[in-house]
This record gives structure tokens, sequence and C-alpha cells, in this order.
């Protein structure tokens, strides 16, 4: 785990040095949440290593963030940057869906 | 349906039910919403859905102090509020004052990936926090179909949107989900399954190329509720339904009578007129002088000081005022001084519902004594029979139950009026007057009548009914041998009736002559032949007296010639003995 923090205040506060910035919004520590974690972390290592930092948002302790990016499923990765907005439902169980959605096939 | 007859028998068994404040919607649920339960809006495109849901909080929050969370997923917030700002709700207002809270959810289908397990917490999380956050009591989902468009598995779906139902009720909030018509369901997308409290459902339909909406409670578990179709409007105030009759029937009446402003009018109704409060038919043909009827009950109700409210729908105010100068009514001044209004508008205008809706409007707006509709039949040409008769029951309900007395004349075309207007009028007329043309001897006579008038003793004889440049007078037709007979027949018939009398007088002082004259006659006759009598019996005396001399003259002279004839006898004696003895030989 790279970074993980439950504030994005505090994530965006920081230079943005990583080209990648990607929010994983995540409800408790249920095990979905913790498989989504696991399998995004394992994507990035892979493919974007040292380029990325991901922010966890609980919605249990933050509630109000869901709105901010029109959660309604949990687990969702949102890539914040680079532009645009890519949105990913689910838990990342699927490398291949995973790469499409983020626009990984590129850089690979 | 015996269950629930038995569950509303007893009070304590009664389902909570939260008012929508909608007009019209809660007679028909019988008190509202079922409270802390789900209830699906659904309906085609343009029904009305997002309006009825959205209305629904708004009344919630301004009337019932219950605040509300309206979560959608079409609009945006702006959108929404501008939407239903052009209904007078005050959507941003209430948002300000925490008593209603908007939440857009938007998921754009292009931009969202799926991939793999997931849940809805998301949108459970939004929910709870925008309920928690303003303590909401309503909630409203405008329209959870747009989540089948951008999630595609539909297993988990459909798995999550029965969780979000049992959630939002273990919440107890009562909720309004809107869903769009399908094609074979109630919802496209089947949502009715999930729902099994309330279902609603909204309709736009075009006949007659007039556009009426209509509502249907499908289904209310555990409650009665009107199962019609029943018309609705979407007016600058929101939402009414307009059920076709009210569930009670038990209106105040009133026991004034109210003038008619034609004196010999009020003597055939009892010598006062009729009740206020009663609704009242005037039927005829055209040219029978309706209008002018309903004007002169105008402007007497005027004269009392009680506001009236003139509804045409053939005539403008201007010319009715200009018509009515030519029979000596005066309206413009009671115009002037407020205790008038018309409402004039083309039938054609828009539908039947739309024309109740405005009339109702005015009708609050101005809160008349008097409500004048003329005429209702050119009202009715739209729209099939039973939503006719339907909204002129609507209509009479809601004026009987303001307590305002009501005239509506009813142009028919047909020679049978009766049997005409009681086919196109509602029976629940209190009083009904016909007003006939009658053709004949090369001219037109209008005659009048009354119908029925419940409750008031009431003349049954026809009446002619006369315009002129004076007002209206009634008088009495001319019944007698040969029918009725009105107008110059009438006349003439009087001026025969005269002559009739004067004839018979003449006829009499004539007969009262003749006798006269045959009596002189007799008398001179008789003193005629008194005077021959008289005469004759001189006469007769005189031959007497002469008899009687000449008698005594005979007498005296017969014994003298007796005396000279004597010989002759005694020879005249033998002469005829001795003829007789000769033959003998």
């Amino acid at each position: 785990m790279k970074t993980k923090t439950d504030k994005p205040a505090a994530a965006t506060s920081r230079p943005a040095t990583k080209p990648w910035q990607l929010r994983l919004y995540v409800m408790d520590q249920t095990p979905k949440s913790r498989t989504a974690f696991a399998n995004l972390r394992k994507i990035c290592e892979t493919h974007l290593k040292d380029q990325y930092e991901i922010t966890v948002i609980d919605l249990l302790k933050n509630p109000m963030l869901a709105k901010g990016d029109q959660i309604l499923a949990v687990p969702t990765v949102v890539r914040k940057l680079p532009s645009p907005v890519r949105t990913i439902i689910g838990n990342l169980s699927d490398t291949e869906r995973v790469l499409v959605g983020l626009d990984l096939r590129q850089i690979v | 349906m015996k269950n629930s007859s038995a569950k509303s028998n007893s009070p304590a068994m009664r389902l909570s039910k939260c008012p929508s404040g909608i007009q019209g919607l809660d007679e028909i649920t019988d008190g509202g919403l079922p409270r802390g339960r789900t209830t699906l809006v659904c309906g085609g495109a343009g029904c009305g859905k997002t309006l009825l849901a959205a209305e629904f909080l708004v009344r919630g929050a301004v009337q019932f102090n219950e605040p509300g969370v309206f979560v959608t997923f079409e609009e945006t917030e702006k959108e929404l509020e501008s939407n239903v700002a052009s209904l007078g709700f005050d959507l941003n207002g209430l948002v300000e004052r925490k008593k209603i809270l908007l939440d857009y959810v938007h998921i754009e289908p292009s931009e969202v990936q799926e991939c793999g397990d997931y849940d809805l917490e998301g949108l459970f999380v939004r929910l709870n926090h925008a309920i928690d956050s303003i303590g909401a009591k309503r909630v409203v989902l405008d329209t959870l179909e747009a989540l089948f468009a951008c999630l595609p598995n539909e297993t988990i779906l459909r798995a999550e949107l029965r969780r979000l139902f049992r959630w939002l009720k273990d919440k107890g909030v009562t909720a309004v989900i809107t869903a769009e018509r399908g094609r074979e369901g109630l919802t496209r997308h089947g949502l009715e399954e999930y729902v099994s409290d309330c279902v609603i459902l909204l309709d736009h339909r075009v006949n007659d190329q007039i556009a009426t909406r209509h509502l249907r409670v499908v289904k209310y578990r555990g409650s009665l509720h009107g199962t019609n179709e029943f018309p609705f409007l979407i007016g600058d105030t929101g939402i009414s339904v307009l059920p076709i009759t009210s569930l009670t029937l038990n209106h105040k009446v009133s026991n004034e009578r109210i003038g008619t402003g034609i004196p010999r009018l009020d003597a055939m109704l009892g010598g006062q007129g009729f009740f206020r409060g009663s609704s009242i038919l005037l039927s005829g043909t055209p040219g029978t002088g309706k209008t002018i009827i309903a004007s002169n009950f105008a402007h007497a109700a005027c004269k009392r000081r009680e506001r009236v409210l003139f509804f045409s729908f053939e005539e403008s105010p201007q010319q009715i005022i200009r018509n009515m100068h030519s029979i000596d009514l005066h309206m413009e001044p009671m115009v002037k001084r407020g205790l008038l209004r018309f409402h004039s508008a083309r039938p054609s205008l828009c539908g039947l519902e739309m024309h109740l809706a405005t009339m109702f409007k005015e009708i609050a707006e101005f809160n008349p004594h008097v409500v004048i509709v003329d005429p209702i039949t050119s009202l009715m040409e739209s729209g099939t029979e039973s939503e006719r008769k339907g909204m002129v029951t609507r209509l009479i309900d809601y004026l009987k139950a303001s307590q305002v007395t009501s005239l509506f004349t009813s142009l028919t075309t047909a020679s049978n009026v009766v049997q005409e207007s009681a086919t196109a009028m509602p029976a629940d007329m209190d009083a009904w007057l016909l007003l006939q043309n009658i053709e004949g001897n090369g001219e037109r006579n209008r005659l009048f009548y009354v119908l029925k008038a419940r409750g008031m003793a009431h003349s049954n004889q026809i009446r002619e009914f006369l315009i002129s440049d004076r007002g209206i007078e009634i008088v009495d037709a001319y019944i007698g041998a040969s029918g009725v007979l009105t107008g110059s027949a009438r006349v003439a018939q009087g001026a025969l009736e005269k002559a009739a009398v004067l004839s018979s007088q003449q006829e009499a002082a004539q007969l009262k002559r003749e006798v006269e004259r045959k009596r002189t006659a007799l008398e001179r006759q008789i003193k005629d032949m008194r005077t021959d009598h008289e005469t004759e019996a001189e006469e007769l005396r005189r031959i007497a007296e002469q008899v009687g001399t000449r008698t005594l003259m005979l007498t005296t002279d017969r014994a003298a010639s007796g005396h000279l004839r004597q010989a002759d006898a005694k020879a005249s004696v033998r002469i005829p003995n001795v003829a007789r003895n000769g033959r003998k030989v």
C-alpha cells in the first residue's frame, strides 16, 4: 500500500507529483473492499510502478463524499488523473477489464 | 376484499396514512399514501410522474411539516427547481430552509465500467445521509429505472433494489418511486414486483384532439381506495385530481329562498324563488331567452349585494351587457361595483378538465354566492358522454359543498327538449325550468314552465313568456276548448270572447225589445177586440130590442087577421072531403 488516507483533501494538498491519481471508494472494511483494494494495487504495481497514488475513501466515515464523484455502487475506482475521469465499479477481479477501464492498454 | 373492509372497520387495525396534500388524491386513497411504505408511480412520458412526486414532497414539507429528500436520476437540481417553479413551488426556498434536500445522482454510462462484484451501498449511504441530515420523513426516487441503463448487471441491480425497498421501509420513510410505463407490465423493468403496497398509474390520453390525464390507483394493500380512473390536471397550483363524485353526499342545505328577479316566476315557485345553494337547470331551444333569464337572475342577486360569477361560453361579456340593455337590464354598474364578474372562454380552448379546473379556480378566487354557466352544453361538446356528465356532477358537487346557488343553461336542438336534456344532463339538478318555442299561425311564441323544483310548491301551469323592452313578462297562456293558445292567437281569442259577450248582450236587448213589442201589440189587439166586442154587444142589444118590438107587433097583427080569415077556414075544411068521396066511386 503506497498511500492510504481517508481524506482526499490531504491527498490533493500534496504536490501532485504522481501522474496517476486514483480514488477507491469503499464501504467499511468488507471482504469486497479488501479484494478491490488488493486487485487495484496489484494492477497498478504491475503497470504503473511509482506513477500512481491511490486514495481510499470509506463512505461509512465520510458519507458526504459519495456525492462528489457520483458514487452509487461500491467498490468504485475513479481515475481523477489523467483526465478524462474514468469510473470502474466492482471488485476489479477481471484485470483485463480494469486495464480497459483505466485506459492502461496503451501503456502496456 | 373482505379482509380490507374488516380492517377499515376497526380503527386500531387501520393502516397509517401519509396525506399527500394533493387535491383529490387523498380523497381517492382514503387519506393518503401508506405511511412508512413505498408507493410506485408509473406512467408514460409526460404524464406527470415527476410532478406528482415533487408535489408530494413540497406539500409534505409545507403543509405537514415533513421534510423530504428528492433523489433525481434524470434532471439536475437546477432543472428540477425551475421545472416545478412554474407550478408555484419554491423548491429553492425549501432547500435553503432545509425542508427539502435535492440530490442529483448522475452516472454517465460511457464513463462507467463494470468489473466484478459490487453493491449499491454508495446509493444507500447517500440516501441515508440525506435523510438523516434534514430528518426527512418522505423520499422520492425519480426514476430508479435510469440505473438499468448504466448498470448492465441486472442480477446485482435487482437484488440491490429489493434490498433498497426493504431498507426504505426499515428506515420508516414514506417513499414515492417513479417508473416509466412498460409495454407489457406496469413498468419497463418490472419494478412493481418490489413494490407491493401501493401502485398508482398515470396516463395521458388524447381523445378527440383533446388530451386528458388520468390517474388510477391500481393497488393499495390494506386500504379501501377508489378504483376508477380519475381525470387530473396540472394547473399553475400543481396537480388536482378530480374525483367524479366525492365519497360523501352530505352537503349542508339552506332553507333560505332567493328571488329570481322575475316576480311572476317567483310566484310560480311558491312565491319565494329558489333555495339558496340549489342547482338550477334552464333548458330550451335556441332563442327561447335562456341568457335573459340567467341575466335577470344574476342582476337580482347583485341587487341583494351578492357576488355573481357568470361563465359565458358563447358571448363575450360586452356582448351580454349590450344585449341586456335591450330589455332594460343594466349590468355594467354591477360589474363596476365588483359584484358581477364575467368569465368568457371558447369551449374549444381546452379540454373539459382544464375548463373545470379554471372554473374551480375562479370560484375559489371570487367566492361567489351565485354561479351562472351559459350554456353548459357548449362546454359539453367535447369529451365522451360519461366525461361530460362526470364533469357537471363534479361542478355541482363543488358548488353545493360551498353553498353556491348555480344556474346552468342548456341548449337543446331537438323538439323533444325534455328527453334530450335528460340524457345529456345528470339528474342531480334541484330545479328545472323549461323554455320552448311554439310555432303556429305564422308566428313563434315562447312558452315556459317549471318541470321540477325539489322541496317546494310550484305551479304546474304552462306560461307564456314575453320579452319586451321593459324586461321579461310572464303571462298566462290561453287554455281553452281549442287547446293552448299563445301570442296573437291568445290575443285574438281574447277579442273573440269579448265580441261574443257583446253580441250576446245585444241579442238579449233585442229579445227584450221584441217581447215588449209583442206585448204592446197584444195589448193593442186586446183593446181592439174589446172595442169590437163592445160594438157587437151594442148591436146585439139593439137587434134584441128590435126583435122584441117586432114580436109584439106580430102577435097583435095575427090576432087581427085571424078574425078576418075565419070563414075561409070553414069552407076549406069541406072541400077535401068531397074529393075523397069522388075517388071512392
